[in-house]
């Protein structure tokens, strides 16, 4: 089975985060960069997947700047065969129809049996860039999926719904799944893998459409979210003393104590 | 030309959801605000009955798109159908609830109007007919105002909660339903009954006092200060998802949209961020205090008593102090 597994860099999870000069968007200079997280999952999901049917490959795909090498060659560490680098500069600007549309072009040739993606990601949050290439692939698809079972002839996966509620869903290969944080333990890249990974082929290829003006939304402003709460600070900074003063206010005012 | 709101209506085992009303709310509130109808859309496979229910709210007219294979949901069936309606309505707006459902088939109907969601909207205002949403960004730290390009039709779906499902305003009649029979092409999933896991160990509703915690707790060995602190305030340990995720702690004591919805007196939060499915899980708790080492955690908007530092400094003397107060 070959297996196309989605990637893409997000702004580190612990990072500062400022707001650039025309409040469009942060500032990316000095920040830190990480895997967004559920795309670490699919992964790991692709790893298994490829080591339980014996035989296979698993190819990662990441489109931005040169800075995403940094997750590809992560990818390639904890055992992806190989990898395709899609060039684009303005990553950030990407509305989920053109980074599919771009991601479609890119990958077609593959002809891949499954196609995994993260659920959403941890910048945007748009949640629809897998979903949108199924389409655009004229491939069936399964949302925030938890379990996969590849070994019959169709893919039956375990979707999870809301409020504790899950259903399973069977459909042809080839097809895409979105995957959701937890689907398994992440395995670390081990020093055997990072020498094997750099043996290993990153294609770069460069984006395919000229999207200007189709974009069908546009940030205007970003900024810090208005605080809908009136919260008690403590401790002045000094979390010993915040803690101190927080087990006085549970007795007198929550009367929680 | 493209004119009116059409607004999704999502039902499961025969019922509404609460967002459905919330989604109904956000329509009825742009409408009132650009000067348009709004039109609800349910589909269904003889759920009239369904469409009737709507019908009641305060809306030009029901559109119930009926097809046999819209008995159950999938992604191709409701895509379809939706095309369909959206075609035949021509809105210049689409507005839905941002859930699992939605999620699930939205994007694949926008991208047929080569188009995508702007997805999980927390507001929506107009000025001068301009419509601008505005949604979380970066797991709820920041917000981003956001406008439609010149096309319609424009879709919008909106975060549960954005709106309140009691401003969803009822019409003085009936309004007229329609029924539509739609074209449905081949449904290539095909889906098993929705299932809950087997009882949960441990009930964590009926807790009064919980502490939670996040990622910030770094390490599974460091569970046991936690556990301390609960003990002095008996109270129950939970976590956030990613603490369940790497199996530290059992997924029954996650709290959150995918886990369990919690109001106890107190909840005390120790190093999580406050993401939205966080948030949903636990926000109506009495009391909420939030200890986090970044002032500009989301976490901090819904606490009533917040601590800037570190956990680790935080956990033992607030253990030591409970002690001490408890006698
Ligand atoms: C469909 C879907 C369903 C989901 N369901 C759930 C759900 O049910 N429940 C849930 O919780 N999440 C859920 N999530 C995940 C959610 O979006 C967040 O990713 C998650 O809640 C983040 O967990 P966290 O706050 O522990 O981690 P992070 O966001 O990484 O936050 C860690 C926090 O710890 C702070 N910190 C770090 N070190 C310290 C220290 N020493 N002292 C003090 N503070 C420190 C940091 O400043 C940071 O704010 C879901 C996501 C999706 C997409």
């Amino acid at each position: 089975m070959k297996i196309l597994v989605l990637m893409k860099q997000v702004a580190n999870k612990d990072a500062i985060l400022r707001i650039n000069k025309d409040a469009t968007w942060i500032e990316e200079g000095d920040l830190s960069h990480e895997v967004n997280e559920s795309d670490g999952y699919a992964l790991e999901e692709a790893l298994r997947l490829k080591e339980k049917g014996g035989s296979g490959e698993v190819v990662v795909v990441s489109m931005g700047p040169q800075r995403v090498k940094a997750v590809i060659k992560d990818a390639l560490a904890r055992g992806a065969d190989r990898a395709i680098h899609i060039l684009r500069d303005n990553l950030s600007q990407l509305t989920p129809f053109v980074a599919a549309s771009t991601i479609a072009e890119a990958v077609r040739a593959e002809n891949a049996d499954l196609i995994l993606t993260g659920l959403q990601s941890d910048d945007h949050g748009f949640a629809q860039t897998g979903v949108i290439l199924a389409e655009l692939m004229n491939l069936p698809h399964a949302t925030i999926v938890i379990e996969v079972d590849a070994s019959g002839e169709n893919l039956r996966v375990k979707r999870e719904l809301e409020s504790g509620w899950y259903q399973w869903y069977s459909m042809p290969k080839p097809a895409l799944l979105t995957i959701q944080s937890g689907i398994s333990q992440i395995r670390y890249a081990t020093l055997k893998g990072i020498m094997a990974a750099k043996k290993k082929e990153i294609r770069e290829v460069a984006a395919a459409t000229d999207d200007a003006g189709q974009a069908s939304q546009r940030i205007t402003k970003i900024y810090f979210p208005q605080k809908s709460k009136q919260t008690q600070f403590l401790g002045d900074g000094d979390a010993k003393k915040g803690a101190a003063q927080l087990a006085e206010k549970l007795r007198t005012e929550a009367r929680i104590i | 030309m493209s004119d009116g709101i059409l607004v999704f209506a999502e039902h499961r085992a025969g019922a509404f959801n609460k967002t459905t009303f919330e989604a109904i709310a956000a329509a009825q509130g742009l409408g009132a605000e650009i000067k348009k109808g709004v039109t609800a859309v349910v589909l269904g496979a003889g759920m009239s009955d369904l469409a009737n229910e709507i019908a009641a709210y305060k809306v030009e007219k029901v559109i119930y798109a009926d097809n046999e294979k819209l008995a159950e949901y999938t992604p191709d069936g409701y895509a379809d159908a939706m095309e369909r309606v959206v075609r035949a309505a021509d809105p210049q707006l689409v507005v839905m609830p941002h859930t699992y459902l939605v999620r699930d088939f939205a994007p694949k109907l926008a991208a047929r109007f080569k188009k995508d969601l702007i997805s999980d909207c927390l507001r929506a205002q107009a000025t001068n007919g301009q419509v601008v949403f505005s949604r979380r960004i970066f797991l709820g730290k920041m917000d981003a105002d956001v406008v439609a390009g010149d096309d319609a039709p424009v879709f919008a779906t909106f975060q549960s909660g954005a709106y309140r499902s009691e401003q969803a305003e009822k019409g003085s009649a009936a309004a007229e339903v329609e029924t539509m029979a739609v074209e449905v092409g081949a449904v290539r999933m095909q889906p098993e009954p929705a299932f809950q896991e087997v009882k949960q160990a441990v009930d964590l509703t009926k807790a009064d006092v919980i502490i939670a915690v996040g990622r910030g707790i770094k390490g599974q060995e460091n569970l046991a200060l936690v556990e301390s602190l609960a003990q002095a305030l008996g109270g129950e340990v939970a976590a956030s998802r990613p603490i369940c995720d790497a199996g530290w702690l059992p997924i029954d004591r996650q709290i959150g949209s995918s886990g369990q919805t919690v109001a106890p007196k107190l909840y005390i939060a120790l190093g999580i961020s406050g993401a939205i499915q966080h948030l949903v899980g636990m926000k109506n708790a009495g009391t909420i205090v939030a200890v986090n080492k970044d002032a500009e955690a989301p976490i901090f908007d819904i606490a009533d008593y917040g601590i800037v530092g570190d956990l680790f400094e935080v956990i033992p003397v607030l253990t030591e102090e409970v002690k001490k107060l408890k006698g």
